[in-house]
């Protein structure tokens, strides 16, 4: 009886102290805490960074698949919604990014290995004939928050590299951006590119020049005002 | 004073620019198309398009001179030959207009820089150099009386400053990266402008300056991060001059008031009737100092009143007759003018604040004062803090908590910058991801 006694409090100290990790973590990513050593966010200085804490909460025997569902991905959902509701500027958001990165670096091999599975696979690029890629990068770095396996593919990238990326990683959902009324036409093109290659690939674009109905008009299946839009979007895709 | 520059500039058909009166500068752009040899025609039919409509309606609104700024287009600059072609079909247009009616045009030429489409950018080696240098010249021998360009020297490092809010690598880009672009091409933009008797008009910190401006319309940076950008950028654009540019400086390079006031340039300026291209803070005090009066740029689309770029020639012309006829009417019509302009805008944003006419004597005064580009960059941007500061402590700007909670980080971060160049550079070097930039391509 007193073991089972002395058993259950050890469970029940190690399942707290386990709690209390992923919510420290939680905290250390909303907030951009990379490391011990980083001065930001004030608050949090001289105290754990992601790094840390993700090796801490990996010794102490969590899951990897709880550490990115109950730490990361909700901490940046929580960033990704205050920068919607305009209550954070792009580099906190940035650094949330890097405090998440901080910690993915530790998680990797066990998606290596499998025990790990990511809400699936997003390729994304700036289209041919444009350089623009601030836009395409914020995507991707709130698409990669929210769980996602990033393709980047960069700027003036043609319907082959985005074919090529689809052979690398099927069933993929490809984004494309795009700054110019001279550079969109290009969407449609690789649009029909990838539906030759692999017709009912997801495709969402976004940029300045481009809205819904071009989105309609070249068989493009979601159109991003936002970053935060093409998050919800693929979230939607994935549950 | 918005038509009053101390060094203006005469073109070819009789503008002078800076010398007692504004005129529009209209920029426009192609509607969704693509540029490829089965679309050249039809490339070529809209810039004759929006010329004869421009000009057409200028002459009908008794326009006292036009200048039309031809951006062009990657394919443009990649193939000489088009970019010349416009530049030439256009030119015959405007000398119709000069004959027929005597409306003074001219044509500003810039072709974009394609260096960027490296990446990273070789900046002194890139085989883009020399399709840009060629349009350049076959374009100026054609009819682009006035030469200029958005040089990218340094975005390869600004863009993540610019999304980090990183000051001091904004500071590194601009005054180390960017003035030492500038150096390079600028020797050559001048030198081909002399060789054909042209004029080596000025570069525009648009994708630094403007794009933190952006960034900041869409609340993804802080203003008053977007604000020390702009006077940053001061330094890397005055070197067009320093090279021997004579102005007018681009409409998109807002730094252009200190331009005016450090060089004695006729400057372009864009503010409201830029809103069809980009949002901004500063519709009205952009004016203040203008010479042209710019639309940044529109698509050649069909509006109910006609083709847009026709609409915003009429739009341009109206603010540049109204500010003409305050210089008309004297020193005292045109101060109170340039004072509604200036109050309009000037405690609404911290971009419009440092733009106060006097905010740019005293920031101009900080920008000069250093024995480096480092220096100066420096100096001015802690001089736009000070400028800032004091307008929040007065009661007469007001910003959120947000914004307020970045300006004793920014002032840390400008007291942590060495004033020598090689002691910054040393500095920075480590810090920045050297994957994105080539040194050498700068000569470090």
């Amino acid at each position: 009886m007193i073991l089972y006694l002395l058993l259950f409090l050890n469970q029940t100290l190690n399942n707290n102290k386990m709690s209390e990790l992923i919510e420290k973590l939680l905290e250390a990513v909303e907030f951009g805490k990379i490391d011990l050593k980083s001065p930001y966010p004030p608050q949090l200085r001289g105290m754990d960074g992601s790094q840390e804490l993700t090796q801490k909460a990996l010794e102490t025997g969590i899951n990897p698949q709880r550490i990115l569902e109950e730490a990361l991905i909700p901490a940046m959902g929580r960033v990704g919604k205050k920068f919607s509701e305009n209550k954070i500027f792009v580099p906190q958001m940035l650094m949330s990014a890097k405090a998440m990165g901080a910690s993915m670096i530790q998680l990797k091999p066990f998606f290596a290995s499998g025990q790990m599975k990511s809400k699936g696979t997003f390729i994304i690029g700036t289209v041919k004939g444009d350089l623009h890629d601030i836009g395409k990068n914020l995507v991707a770095m709130m698409v990669e928050g929210g769980g996602w396996t990033i393709v980047d593919l960069g700027v003036d990238v043609g319907s082959e590299r985005f074919i090529e990326a689809l052979k690398n990683n099927p069933g993929a959902v490809v984004g494309l951006s795009a700054l110019l009324t001279t550079t969109m036409v290009n969407m449609g093109d690789i649009v029909a590119g990838i539906r030759g290659f692999v017709p009912d690939t997801k495709i969402l674009i976004g940029g300045a020049p481009v809205n819904a109905d071009f989105c309609r008009s070249i068989g493009a299946d979601f159109y991003a005002p936002d970053p935060q839009k093409a998050v919800e979007y693929l979230n939607k895709l994935a549950s | 004073m918005f038509g009053l520059a101390p060094h203006p500039v005469k073109t070819p058909r009789g503008l002078v620019i800076g010398g007692g009166q504004v005129y529009a500068e209209l920029n426009f752009t192609l509607p969704m198309m693509s540029i490829n040899s089965n679309t050249l025609n039809e490339v070529y039919g809209h810039y004759r398009e929006i010329a004869e409509g421009a000009l057409e309606r200028a002459v009908h609104l008794n326009s006292k001179g036009v200048v039309l700024e031809f951006e062009t287009l990657l394919e443009m600059t990649k193939t000489p030959d088009i970019g010349v072609e416009i530049v030439k079909i256009m030119n015959e247009i405007c000398e119709k207009y000069y004959q027929k009616h005597g409306l003074a045009s001219e044509i500003r030429l810039t072709p974009n820089d394609l260096r960027e489409f490296e990446r990273p950018a070789k900046q002194r080696t890139s085989a883009y150099l020399e399709p840009m240098m060629e349009l350049f010249e076959k374009g100026m021998i054609e009819g682009g009386d006035l030469l200029s360009i958005e040089s990218t020297g340094g975005k390869e490092v600004s863009d993540e400053a610019l999304m980090m809010c990183d000051v001091k690598g904004m500071v590194f880009a601009l005054a180390v990266l960017g003035v030492r672009d500038m150096q390079f091409l600028w020797k050559k933009i001048v030198a081909l402008a002399n060789n054909h008797g042209k004029i080596a008009a000025g570069d525009s910190a648009c994708g630094f300056a403007n794009t933190a401006m952006v960034l900041a319309e869409k609340k993804y940076i802080p203003r008053v991060f977007a604000s020390l950008v702009r006077v940053i950028s001061v330094v890397r654009s005055i070197v067009a001059m320093e090279e021997g540019a004579v102005g007018p400086d681009k409409d998109c390079g807002y730094e252009g008031p200190f331009l005016k006031a450090i060089t004695g340039i006729p400057i372009s300026m864009e503010g409201k009737t830029a809103a069809c291209a980009h949002l901004s803070p500063i519709g009205n005090i952009a004016s203040a100092c203008c010479d042209l009066w710019s639309n940044e740029s529109v698509q050649n689309i069909k509006l109910l009143s006609g083709m847009a770029p026709t609409a915003y020639m009429e739009q341009l012309e109206y603010d540049a007759r109204l500010m003409n006829q305050a210089l008309i009417a004297g020193t005292v019509p045109s101060r109170i003018l340039q004072q509604l302009l200036v109050a309009s805008d000037v405690y609404t944003d911290p971009q419009a604040l440092i733009l106060s006419p006097e905010n740019v004597i005293r920031i101009s005064k900080e920008l000069v004062k250093g024995d480096s580009y480092v220096a100066n960059a420096k100096n001015g941007a802690l001089a736009a803090l000070d400028i800032i500061e004091e307008a929040l402590r007065s009661g007469k700007m007001k910003l959120s908590e947000l914004e307020t909670s970045y300006l004793p980080i920014l002032r840390d971060e400008l007291n942590s910058i060495p004033e020598n160049e090689s002691d910054f550079v040393e500095m920075m070097l480590p810090l920045i991801d050297q994957s994105k930039f080539i040194p050498s391509e700068y000569g470090l």
